[in-house]
């Protein structure tokens, strides 16, 4: 089960970054956010996974959808690939980056901090999916939750002042 | 216990996301690539926190945050790029090139 999700995730993100076309590409990725949704329910944290699906495949990638649309790029023009040496610089860093991640997984997790297995799933199904996040979000992360809406804020300014016609 | 395919999962699309931008001209293109990436960390976070307690979940919850406030503003910025330069490639978009 998680590895067909695995491969439909990474096999979307493949697709993503060579279509041609920017409405292909968002759909492709779109395929990758809902695989990851599917992954998020396997590893228990089911309220992330929707959070998943309402924030990213929802609202985000149709605001990516809408400016797409409304630049109307959809044909996509000649192909905007880098040429061969941009590939094979691609590539190599690319290979680098996922030897040096591939170190990082294989190196064991420091043992002190470890919970006995199965911890979150037992703590899920004693308190329920949304109390074990907003547990520790509305107390140890108080002050950060408070921050994301300041952010959240200029955000908005930010966005409704660049896009202004009259810049 | 999924940890080590997980993170395996993670590192994968990360270098996907990482080679999407070195890859394409397109800045739309490059900044869904950046989301991936940024979904790829997400993926992480949950892995670990399976392993470590919930206190990750609670951090993907922020990167969420920060990923839409981020979605919104880049996007109001290619909107403004393409009225001025009529093109989205970022190889004639120059302007702070002095």
């Amino acid at each position: 089960m998680f590895w067909l999700f695995a491969a439909l995730a990474i096999g979307g993100a493949l697709m993503c970054i060579t279509r041609r076309s920017p409405v292909a590409s968002a759909l492709w990725l779109v395929q990758t956010l809902f695989s990851l949704a599917a992954i998020f329910v396997l590893l228990d944290a089911q309220f992330i996974a929707a959070l998943q699906v309402m924030v990213y495949a929802g609202a985000i990638m149709v605001l990516f959808l809408f400016v797409i649309m409304l630049l109307n790029l959809g044909r996509g023009s000649a192909t905007d690939m880098r040429g061969w040496t941009g590939r094979l610089v691609a590539l190599a860093l690319g290979l680098l980056l996922v030897t040096e991640l591939w170190v990082l997984v294989r190196s064991p997790l420091a043992g002190p901090l470890q919970l006995p297995a199965g911890t979150l799933s037992r703590v899920t199904q004693e308190q329920g999916v949304v109390a074990v996040i907003s547990d520790s979000l509305f107390r140890t992360y108080l002050v950060p939750f408070e921050v994301t809406s300041v952010l959240l804020l200029a955000a908005i300014v930010g966005a409704v002042v660049l896009a202004k016609r009259r810049l | 216990m999924l940890l080590g395919p997980a993170l395996a999962v993670s590192a994968i699309l990360f270098s996907l996301g990482v080679a999407g931008v070195l890859l394409r001209r397109n800045a739309i293109i490059i900044f869904m690539c950046v989301e991936l990436m940024l979904n790829a960390a997400n993926l992480a976070f949950v892995a670990l926190a399976q392993q470590l307690g919930p206190d990750g979940q609670v951090i993907v919850f922020f990167v969420m945050a920060v990923a839409a406030a981020e979605a919104a503003v880049g996007l109001a910025i290619v909107l403004a790029i393409y009225r001025h330069k009529q093109t989205l490639d970022i190889q004639n978009i120059n302007l702070l090139r002095g």
